[in-house]
């Protein structure tokens, strides 16, 4: 088998002496899915800024199409690659359209500055992420699952075939975050490479076809939902007794914790009976 | 808000405001310009002023425009520009209004090396100037290696900045209370900040800084949109964020050593000009261009203030921007506590 276009090699992730992960090997696979999991402060978002080159790292390297990442130059890589952070900064005085317009600056040369590429990629992502009517506002004004929106548009405006988004999800409410949820399933469909990390379980299991769990700094498993997803494996790396059953709308597997009073193992009226 | 202009290989996104802006800030400057090219002890009639910049003029009116009051017209014009874009470069930079070349301390490094220059050397004209240069350049890296700790925070920038820059005052009035009396005076007078008596030499300091280093920030001001989001997103949409930062931060220094260097250092206009502009032009950011225009504008009022607004012989246009600064920067603290409430 051929090498992913995107992967992490011999990774040692730290940010000054606090070490996040060691020998780190990790793959996305080409055109997949895949969804990342693993508990808070696990190194989810550390990993995904080293793939970004955000984070440079200690040792080992980030490969993109054969080639080290940190060796390309930059807008040759943001035409490749881009992503969602978790917390960007977020700017005072600019309104929705200009910022979702500063996603097309790899694409863009001294003197084609704007090209009509450059307003439907735009339009377009405005569309998808429904924030087309928040065009004129301030994004500083907006509240934090709109801000999230706008942040997802300026993604998408970069038109990259690899797409990283870390915890797309939250400050969404349920119907919002299906919407993301969704629409990262259609720009796979498309033929992009998603990776994202989300934190609700069977969403990833609905949405990924390929899953990365990670536990402190170390990836546990990789592989198809159905494979990865086991009821011993959420309790090793989630410290939390459950059970996976098929979901019945997708029949993908599908996380129960277990009751209130199994988990602190005391004996439930029902345990007591039998 | 904006529209798009296109044709043969171009296609540029303007901002028709922050373009009209810049344009009416320009022509402002210019009239106030030729405003101090009539008044002074000679006034001349604005019809000879102008058939004397045409190359017709008769002698007498030719020397009072062309010695005595062009160079000091082009200074303060050129100056303004030279704050007004380096104070957009850096507010920018810092993500902090008070990240102004005035505030972190390189105004005060440039009055430094001049001082040192002026009391200890004993040079003068041209000297003074490369010593304004030398000591705004060296101030500049210093405070760049006060404040790096794994990278620059824009943060720790701006306050190690007004460290040093508090330090370089005490230097000063150090400098000035060892000096003799009249040069003391001298110095102190070259520390307000002045275009009285600037000859075509200044001209020529900043004009070059400006005619040089204007396009570069105007260039990399793409750039500084996205370092504006911070780092992490300018990598990721491929700013090349380390030498971006360096050569704007590097062209600012220069343009506000140059400024220096030809007018002393002068007040607040880096400080008020960016966002002044920005709040005209209602731009997302300080652009580069109106603040310019804004700081040329603002200045050679100020100098036509110092000379006929207030009683007195030639007042410094320092002194204006000075007073004028500090209501402005009293209405920015004001505003910052009422909208933190
Ligand atoms: N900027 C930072 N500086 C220092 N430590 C950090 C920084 N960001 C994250 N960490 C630490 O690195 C570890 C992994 O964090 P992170 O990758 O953000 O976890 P998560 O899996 O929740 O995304 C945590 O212990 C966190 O405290
Ligand atoms: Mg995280």
């Amino acid at each position: 088998m051929t090498d992913p276009r995107l992967r992490a090699q011999d990774l040692t992730l730290a940010y000054d002496k606090r070490v996040v992960a060691e020998k780190l090997d990790v793959g996305i696979a080409d055109g997949s899915f895949t969804v990342i999991v693993g508990p808070n402060a696990c190194g989810k978002s550390t990993l995904l800024k080293a793939l970004a080159r955000v984070l440079k790292p200690q040792a080992g390297a980030v490969w993109l199409d054969g080639q080290a990442i940190a060796s390309y130059p930059s807008k040759q890589v943001a035409k490749q690659l881009g992503m969602l952070p978790q917390s960007p900064i977020v700017p005072g005085g600019i309104v929705v359209e200009e910022l979702v317009a500063r996603g097309r600056f790899a694409h863009q040369r001294l003197l084609r500055q704007w090209s009509p590429e450059d307003e439907d990629a735009v339009t377009e992502a405005m569309r998808l992420t429904e924030v087309s009517d928040l065009a004129d506002r301030f994004v500083d004004e907006l509240s934090g699952g709109q801000r999230q929106r706008v942040w997802l548009a300026m993604a998408l405006a970069q038109q990259t075939p690899i797409l990283l988004l870390d915890e797309p999800t939250t400050f969404l409410d349920l119907s919002h975050q299906f919407e993301v949820l969704d629409l990262c399933a259609e720009l796979h469909e498309q033929g992009r490479t998603i990776v994202a990390v989300l934190h609700d379980l069977n969403h990833a299991c609905r949405y990924a076809t390929e899953l990365i769990v990670m536990k402190a700094g170390e990836v546990v498993a990789q592989g198809p939902p159905a494979e990865v997803m086991t009821a011993q494996r959420v309790e090793d790396v989630f410290a939390m007794p459950c059970r996976v059953i098929d979901d019945p709308e997708t029949g993908t597997p599908m996380v129960v914790p277990a009751d209130r009073h199994r988990r602190r193992g005391v004996r439930t009226p029902e345990a007591a009976r039998a | 808000m904006r529209t798009v202009i296109r044709g043969a290989g171009l296609s540029v996104r303007v901002y028709p405001r922050a373009l009209l802006v810049s344009v009416l800030l320009l022509l402002a400057a210019l009239a106030v310009a030729l405003v101090n090219l009539t008044t002074g002890d000679f006034p001349v009639p604005v019809a000879d002023v102008l058939r004397s910049l045409a190359g017709r003029g008769d002698a007498g009116t030719d020397f009072i425009v062309y010695e005595l009051r062009l160079p000091r017209v082009l200074v303060t014009l050129l100056v303004g520009a030279a704050l007004g874009a380096s104070g957009a470069v850096f507010q920018s930079l810092t993500r902090n209004p008070l990240g102004s070349p005035d505030f972190i301390g390189l105004t005060t490094g440039a009055a430094a090396g001049a001082l040192i220059v002026m009391l200890i050397a004993g040079g003068g004209g041209v000297q003074v100037g490369a010593g304004a240069i030398v000591g705004c350049v060296v101030t500049a890296v210093a405070v760049y290696l006060l404040a790096f700790r794994r990278g620059v925070q824009p943060f720790r920038l701006v306050l190690m900045g007004i460290g040093v820059s508090a330090l370089l005052e005490a230097l000063n009035s150090y400098l000035i209370y060892r000096a003799r009396l009249n040069e003391a005076i001298a110095a102190q007078v070259w520390l307000i900040g002045s275009v009285n008596g600037r000859g075509w030499t200044e001209v020529v300091i900043v004009a070059v800084t400006v005619v040089l280093l204007l396009p570069t920030v105007i260039y990399f001001g793409r750039n500084l949109k996205l370092l504006a989001l911070g780092d992490e997103m300018a990598v990721l949409q491929g700013v090349p964020v380390e030498r971006s930062r360096a050569i704007l931060a590097l062209a600012a220094v220069g343009l506000s050593a140059g400024a220096t260097a030809a007018a002393g250092p002068i007040a607040f206009v880096a400080l008020a000009a960016p966002p002044l502009a920005a709040r005209l032009s209602r731009s997302p950011d300080a652009g580069i261009l109106p603040a310019a225009m804004m700081g040329a504008a603002l200045l050679s009022a100020g100098d036509w203030a110092a000379q006929n607004a207030l009683p007195g012989n030639d007042i410094p246009v320092g002194v204006i921007t000075a007073a004028l600064g500090g209501v402005y920067l009293t209405w920015l603290l004001f505003r910052e506590r009422g909208a933190r409430r």
